[in-house]
C-alpha cells in the first residue's frame, strides 16, 4: 500500500539547515496497523506530514497504491488527500462552530457528495463510533474522548486506502485513550491499513508492528504480539 | 455562483458568526450610505441655484441707471443718469436681431391706488408687451399687456397672484374688476404667477401709459433684455457678455459717462452671474465626490481588514479544511463568496436606506439653495458595485494566502 525508498527531508532555520529524515525505508502492506514512536525530533510526524502529503519531501520516492506521489500541485494534493488519506490529530481539529455531523460530512463536501447523502453517510460512521445521539452538538458539548471519536467517523467517512493518526491519545486521560485505540483496532480488524504516530509505549503495542525513529533513520522495525483494547475497556 | 452546497456552506458560516458578520456590513452599509447622502445633497444644491436662477430668464440682461462716481470729459462726478426712450430704441433697433425680447421698466411713484374703498399698497410699474417672458412670469387667468394696449396707451392693468388672493378674495375672478390709479380707472385683465411670492406683489400697465398719463415724459428706470438662448451654456455666456459689454459702451457714450464708472451704469448679465454659481456648485459637487470617494476608501479598507482578521481567525479551520481535501480554489472561493455576499448585501441596504431618506425627506427640505436633493440611480448603482469589486478585490489577497498556508503551520497554530 505504501512504499517508501530513501526519503529524505531538511529543514531551513535561518542559515542553518536541520537534516530532519536522512533516507528512511520501508513499506506498509494492505490491512497493517503500524506505531512510528521515537522521542520529539526524531522525525515522527515528519514523515506523517509527508505521507499525509502535507509536506514534500527533498528527495526519495514514495508511492501510495502504485501511484507515485511526486510534484503534485496544491488541487491535486488536495484530491490525493481527499481520496486516499483519513487524518486523525492530537488535537482533533475539529471545525468549532459545526456540529459534529457537519464535521464528519465535510469530506464529503469536498468530493462533491450531495447533501442529503453526505448526511446519511455520516450519521452512518457516527454511529460506529457511538455518537449517534450526539450528532447535532457542536465539539464544544463533546468530551475529549467523544471529539476524537468524532474526528475518526471523519477520516473514515470517505473511505479511505490509509488513515494517519498523529498522537491520537496524546490528549486524553489513559482510560479514553483505551477505548479510542479499542476503536481503531476494529476498524483495522474490517482490513483499513492505519499508521499511528505515538511515543506511548502502551499504545504502540496496541498495533501489529511497530517502527522505531531516531535521528532521522528507522533504528528498529519489528512485528508484535498485539494487546488488544477491549481488555481495558468495560 | 449558483452553487447550493457552497450558499449552504457560506449562511452556515454567517449564521455562526453573527457579530463578525454584522460589523462588516455596518462598514460597508454606512460608507454607501455616506456617499449617496453627500451625493444627494450636491445634487440639491445644484437644483436650488437652479431654481434661484429661473425667476428671470435665463439669458436676460438687465441695465439699471445710478450716479457717477468719476469725472469725465469735465462734467463732475455725482450727476445722477436718467435713461430715455431714446436709449431704448436706439439700442433695440441697433442689435434687433440678437435680441430675443425687450422692455423698458418705468416705476410709478406717489401715486395712491385703490379698489373701491381700499387702498391697496402694491408697486405699479410700467412695462412693454415682452416683459412678461423676460420676468418669466406665468399667466394663471387672462392675458398680459399685448401690443395693442401699448400703442394705445390702454388702461389696463396686470396684477400677481398675491395681489388678487389678498384683494379680490370673495370674487371667482378679478378680471374685468376695476382699479383706480389716482383716481383714473384700470381693467385688470390678467394675473400673473411668479415663484416667489414676493414677485407677485405687483402691478403691470403699459409703459406708454405710464409716459403719457403719470407725467413720465419719456423718461425709464431701467431696461432688460433677453438673448436668443443657445444650446451650448459656454457659447451663451460668451454672448452675454459681449452683448453687455456693447451695451455698456453704447449707453456710456450716451450719457458721456467714464466708461469704467460701473455705478453709473450698471449691466448684469444673469448668465454671467449663474456661470459663477454653476463653477461654485461644480466644485462643491467635486468636494462631495472626493469626501464620499474617501468615504468608500475608508469602507474598503474596513472591509480588507476585516478579511485579514477573518483570515487570520480561520486558518485552522483553512488548514483542517484543506488536510480533508479541500483544494485552494475552494478556499479562495469560500472566503470571497462570503465577502461578496455580505459587501453586497450590506451595500444594497446601505443604498436602499440612503434613497428612502432621500425619496422621504429631500422634497420636504425647505432651505436656500437646496432643493430636493436626489441621486443618480446610476451613480449610486455604480458605486455599490465599485465598492464591491474593491472589496473582492482586497479581500482576494488575505484569502489567496490563506489557500496556499501549510497545512502543518495551520494546525499547528494553537
Amino acid at each position: 500500500m505504501i512504499q517508501i525508498k530513501d526519503l529524505h527531508k531538511s529543514y531551513r532555520m535561518g542559515s542553518n539547515s536541520l537534516h530532519v529524515l536522512k533516507g528512511i525505508n520501508f513499506s506498509v502492506k494492505e490491512g497493517e496497523l503500524v506505531a512510528i514512536m521515537g522521542s520529539s525530533g526524531s522525525g515522527k510526524s515528519t514523515l506523517l506530514n509527508i505521507l499525509g502529503m502535507l509536506d514534500v519531501a527533498d528527495s526519495g520516492e514514495y508511492i501510495l497504491d502504485g501511484i507515485p506521489i511526486k510534484n503534485l500541485n496544491e488541487t491535486k494534493a488536495a484530491n490525493y488527500r481527499n481520496k486516499f488519506l483519513g487524518f486523525i490529530f492530537q488535537s482533533f481539529n475539529l471545525i468549532n462552530y459545526k456540529t459534529a455531523l457537519e464535521n464528519v460530512a465535510l469530506p464529503l463536501y469536498y468530493q462533491g457528495v450531495g447533501r442529503k447523502e453526505r448526511q446519511a453517510k455520516a450519521m452512518k460512521y457516527l454511529e460506529q463510533v457511538g455518537l449517534r445521539e450526539w450528532s447535532h452538538h457542536v465539539p464544544s458539548e463533546l468530551s475529549g474522548g467523544q471529539k476524537q471519536r468524532v474526528a475518526i467517523a471523519r477520516a473514515m467517512v470517505a473511505e479511505p486506502k490509509v488513515l494517519l493518526a498523529d498522537e491520537l491519545t496524546g490528549a486524553l486521560d489513559s482510560k479514553t485513550s483505551y477505548e479510542v485505540m479499542d476503536l481503531i483496532q476494529k476498524i483495522n480488524d474490517q482490513g483499513n491499513t492505519i499508521l499511528v504516530v505515538t511515543h506511548e509505549d502502551d499504545i504502540a503495542h496496541m498495533c501489529k508492528r511497530i517502527v522505531h525513529l531516531r535521528d532521522g533513520v528507522i533504528v528498529e522495525d519489528k512485528e508484535i504480539e498485539q494487546v488488544r483494547a477491549s481488555q481495558y475497556v468495560q | 455562483m449558483f452553487d447550493l452546497e457552497r450558499w449552504q456552506e457560506i449562511f452556515d458560516t454567517i449564521r455562526k458568526n453573527k457579530l463578525r458578520t454584522f460589523l462588516t456590513g455596518v462598514s460597508v452599509a454606512s460608507g454607501i450610505f455616506i456617499l449617496v447622502i453627500l451625493l444627494g445633497f450636491g445634487q440639491g444644491m445644484r437644483n436650488g441655484i437652479a431654481r434661484e436662477f429661473e425667476q428671470d430668464a435665463s439669458t436676460s440682461v438687465w441695465v439699471w441707471p445710478g450716479t457717477t462716481t468719476k469725472e469725465y470729459k469735465g462734467l463732475n462726478p455725482g450727476r445722477r443718469i436718467q435713461l430715455r426712450n431714446e436709449n431704448f430704441d436706439t439700442w433695440t433697433a441697433l442689435n434687433g436681431e440678437r435680441i430675443e425680447y425687450n422692455s423698458a421698466r418705468n416705476f410709478v411713484n406717489g401715486v395712491s391706488v385703490t379698489y373701491g374703498n381700499e387702498a391697496l399698497v402694491y408697486g405699479v410699474q410700467g412695462v412693454h408687451p415682452d416683459f412678461q417672458f423676460i420676468d418669466n412670469a406665468k399667466m394663471s387667468e387672462g392675458r398680459f399687456l399685448n401690443y395693442s394696449d401699448h400703442v394705445n396707451t390702454a388702461k389696463v392693468i396686470v396684477i400677481g397672484n398675491k395681489i388678487k388672493k389678498d384683494v379680490f378674495a370673495h370674487l371667482d375672478s378679478p378680471i374685468g374688476e376695476y382699479v383706480d390709479i389716482s383716481g383714473i380707472p384700470f381693467k385688470i385683465v390678467g394675473v400673473f404667477k411668479e415663484m416667489r411670492e414676493r414677485e407677485e406683489e405687483q402691478m403691470y400697465i403699459p409703459i406708454t401709459t405710464v409716459q403719457r398719463v403719470f407725467n413720465g415724459g419719456d423718461r425709464i428706470s431701467n431696461m432688460a433684455f433677453t438673448l436668443p438662448p443657445v444650446e451650448d451654456f459656454d457659447q451663451a455666456v460668451t454672448q452675454a457678455v459681449a452683448f453687455k459689454e456693447e451695451l455698456r459702451g453704447y449707453l456710456s457714450q450716451a450719457h458721456t459717462i467714464h466708461p469704467e464708472d460701473e455705478s453709473a451704469m450698471q449691466v448684469w448679465s444673469a448668465l454671467e452671474e449663474a456661470k459663477r454659481y454653476y463653477s461654485l456648485t461644480g466644485n462643491i459637487k467635486l468636494f462631495f465626490w472626493f469626501v464620499g470617494i474617501c468615504t468608500i476608501i475608508a469602507g474598503v479598507v474596513g472591509v480588507s481588514n476585516i478579511m485579514l482578521i477573518v483570515v487570520r481567525e480561520r486558518t485552522r479551520e483553512i488548514g483542517i479544511r484543506k488536510a480533508l481535501g479541500a483544494r485552494p480554489w475552494s478556499i479562495v472561493g469560500m472566503i470571497l463568496h462570503e465577502a461578496v455576499f455580505i459587501t453586497a448585501f450590506s451595500g444594497f441596504f446601505g443604498l436602499i436606506l440612503s434613497m428612502a431618506l432621500l425619496e422621504v425627506v429631500g422634497p420636504n427640505i425647505e432651505v436656500d439653495y437646496v432643493l430636493n436633493p436626489s441621486v443618480d440611480l446610476r451613480v449610486a448603482l455604480t458605486t455599490v458595485f465599485v465598492l464591491i469589486l474593491a472589496g473582492t478585490l482586497a479581500g482576494f489577497f488575505p484569502a489567496w494566502r490563506a489557500a496556499n498556508i501549510q497545512v502543518i503551520n495551520a494546525l499547528r497554530d494553537e
